[in-house]
């Protein structure tokens, strides 16, 4: 076993000029990043922190997009040994407001003692960070790091971390995700590394090309942290470019010969869909090994719909591959073994519904397409539970949960949530739906009450407080829940708010103010914004917003349209 | 000319991004500094534009400094049908 700094010190000792990172922006050249770059540009960042007094076991926060100081400050927390946190990067048209809240959401819990940002925000964030109570946090800013002439890896405090010591917290975004730091140890990330290695059989010639963004789990370990701790070359470019031109992906796995990445099932719809031949012209997609589809429901027609479209650009079927994972178990839980397609099947519609089991389909009856997301990876073993924590049967749909070596330390300070995470024996409930058969695990649905949207988690219950914020609305009476569309191959945010007035002109006008506060306010676009007259909205006898009825009530209204 | 053109791509901003077709858009509302466009449709909007008419969006000139409301578009589209 080992930490990672022992890892990154045997990097640059013994290969020092390798290239670990390769960050593209539009127009630049690429810019490539050694171990020795790595860790001596990092080590800026350590002495800055040190400097200002963090210590071992201090959280660092980072306000940073895809870019090298994104990269360097990270790594300088590690050298350090503190913990860093990458703060999800809300758009360019986020708001001042919403930057309060969730930076406040986020300092209640992590008490953090740096921050990290760029020149343009210092203003900002030191304002919020006064604000916050906080005094103790010093606000680094990205162009006032000191080079540091000498580098002097054995007195550097990181050196010397423990194994089971905490190294970096995961959020997801909005102010609920905020509050529940996912806290991971060497240990836990390197058992994952193991696991998840030999399921995807990794290797040194392995080429990772990505535009996750780095504060999900998805783009943090498989795309940053597995290649840099294990000597494979990463491609990253931003989310914010790969969205305006989806075809840079493609053409960057064909440039520098990628063979593995990793997509959120939408990103199959979007590219099949957004490409042009002209932006394609010599792309050669046969070097790419593995696309695994994780992070969001995966389907096989997104698949169907990408293979068909790539086909003649050398992409083979076998390379469209599933995998099923959480932050809590650092990354991925299940894998399909990448020789084989991910098994599909068709299961009776009724038998699910009405007996939540997957039956195989029969009689030319109503069915629904079934992918497997593979078998659990060496380390994780997976039950399916009912909601008295038993064993389901076989095709049963359950909840799943898991146990592993490399499950989280903790929801950082929060004791509180993390016991009620797991079932005796320590089995980590997911809160997702799932069932298996011969050892491969389907997910079929959430228990959990979150959205997840172009690979994002959303919490309805934030969506909700913001649609609540809009004047007119009526406080508490808005639902947020996510409906599938086939053809985005993602889940879409529907919002239902409830006014006092039955005008169609000020319906109109309320919903364009949800959809931009919205959108100023939260990580994600509202879709569909119904907003409706008094008493639509259905409410549970304690007075709760009943999520699925309404989102059943909406359903009904939109095909009963549809067919007028 | 003009008028038509904003009302082409007012339309098409109403019915396929926005999903609500009745949604009147002015020509100098703001669309993607407002967040009425978010940045999973900005490509769709390039790629109408070029089938409609023929011009060519560029994926760095989709932001608000290039183009933020329809009247902007159509006459960055006008400027590069000449």
């Amino acid at each position: 076993m080992t930490t990672f700094t022992a890892v990154l010190r045997d990097f640059y000792e013994r290969e020092p000029d390798r290239v670990s990172v390769t960050l593209q922006h539009p127009n630049q050249p690429d810019f490539h990043i050694t171990y020795r770059e790595l860790i001596e540009r990092s080590n800026d960042y350590a002495a800055a922190y040190a400097r200002a007094g963090v210590k071992p076991g201090d959280v660092v926060i980072l306000i940073l997009q895809h870019g090298k100081d994104l990269v360097y400050s990270f790594w300088g927390a590690v050298l350090l040994g503190a913990i860093p946190s990458m703060m999800p990067f809300l758009t360019e048209k986020l708001s001042p407001e919403r930057y309060r809240a969730d930076l406040a959401a986020l300092f209640s819990h992590s008490h953090p003692k740096g921050v990290v940002t760029y020149p343009e925000f210092e203003a900002d964030v030191k304002t919020l960070v006064a604000e916050s109570g906080y005094s103790a946090c010093e606000v680094f800013i990205t162009d006032r790091i000191p080079q540091q002439e000498k580098l002097d890896l054995s007195s550097l405090p990181g050196m010397n971390a423990a194994e089971t010591n905490i190294v970096l917290l995961q959020h997801s975004s909005g102010s609920t995700g905020l509050q529940k730091g996912v806290a991971l140890s060497h240990r836990a990330i390197f058992n994952h590394l193991d696991a998840y290695g030999e399921s995807i059989r990794l290797t040194r010639d392995d080429v990772i090309v990505s535009w996750l963004p780095l504060y999900h789990d998805m783009g943090l370990i498989a795309c940053f942290l597995l290649p840099i701790l294990r000597g494979v070359h990463v491609v990253q470019m931003s989310p914010f470019d790969w969205v305006r031109a989806p075809w840079r992906l493609l053409r960057t796995i064909s440039d520098y010969r990628g063979t593995l990445t990793w997509l959120p099932n939408f990103a199959y719809n979007f590219c099949a869909q957004k490409i042009r031949d002209r932006d394609l012209e010599g792309v050669d997609l046969s070097s790419w090994r593995a696309s695994i589809n994780t992070s969001e429901p995966v389907r096989f027609k997104s698949h169907e719909m990408f293979y068909e479209r790539f086909k003649s650009y050398g992409l083979k079927f076998e390379t469209l591959q599933t995998s099923y994972g959480m932050a809590e178990n650092v990354f991925a839980a299940t894998q399909n073994d990448l020789s084989k397609l991910p098994y599909v099947e068709e299961i009776d519609r009724e038998s699910f519904v009405a007996d939540k089991v997957a039956r195989p389909a029969f009689d030319g009856r109503p069915a629904i397409q079934m992918m497997s997301c593979g078998q659990p990876i060496p380390n994780t073993a997976i039950r399916v539970v009912d909601s008295k924590g038993h064993d389901v049967p076989e095709r049963h749909v359950g909840e799943i949960v898991l146990k592993s070596n490399c499950m989280l330390t903790g929801y950082y300070n929060r004791a509180d949530i993390t016991k009620k995470a797991f079932l005796p024996g320590g089995w980590y409930m997911s809160g997702d739906y799932g069932y298996m058969v011969n050892g491969e695990v389907f997910v079929a649905g959430r228990k959990k009450d979150m959205i997840i949207v172009g690979g994002k988690n959303v919490y309805p219950q934030d969506l909700e407080a913001l649609a609540c914020e809009v004047p007119g609305v009526h406080p508490g009476r808005t639902v947020a829940f996510g409906l599938f569309d086939e053809s985005q191959g993602t889940e879409e945010v529907v919002f239902i708010a409830e006014v006092d007035s039955e005008d169609e002109a000020e319906h109109e006008r309320v919903a364009d103010e949800i959809r931009k506060h919205v959108t100023r306010n939260s990580a994600i676009a509202a879709r569909y914004v119904r907003v409706v007259g008094p008493k639509w909205v259905l409410k549970t006898s304690s007075g709760k917003v009943a999520r699925s009825a309404n989102k059943e009530k909406f359903i009904r209204e939109l095909e009963s349209e549809n067919q007028a | 000319m003009s008028a038509e053109m904003q009302k082409t791509i007012a339309d098409f901003i109403a019915q396929k991004i926005l999903k609500q077709p009745k949604r009147v858009i002015n020509p100098t509302d703001a669309l993607i500094s407002s967040g009425l466009i978010d940045s999973f449709s900005l490509v769709d909007l390039a790629l109408f534009v070029e089938d409609t008419f023929g011009v060519r969006i560029a994926d760095s000139e989709l932001n608000a400094s290039t183009f933020d409301s329809v009247e902007q578009l159509a006459n960055l589209i006008a400027s590069r049908q000449k």
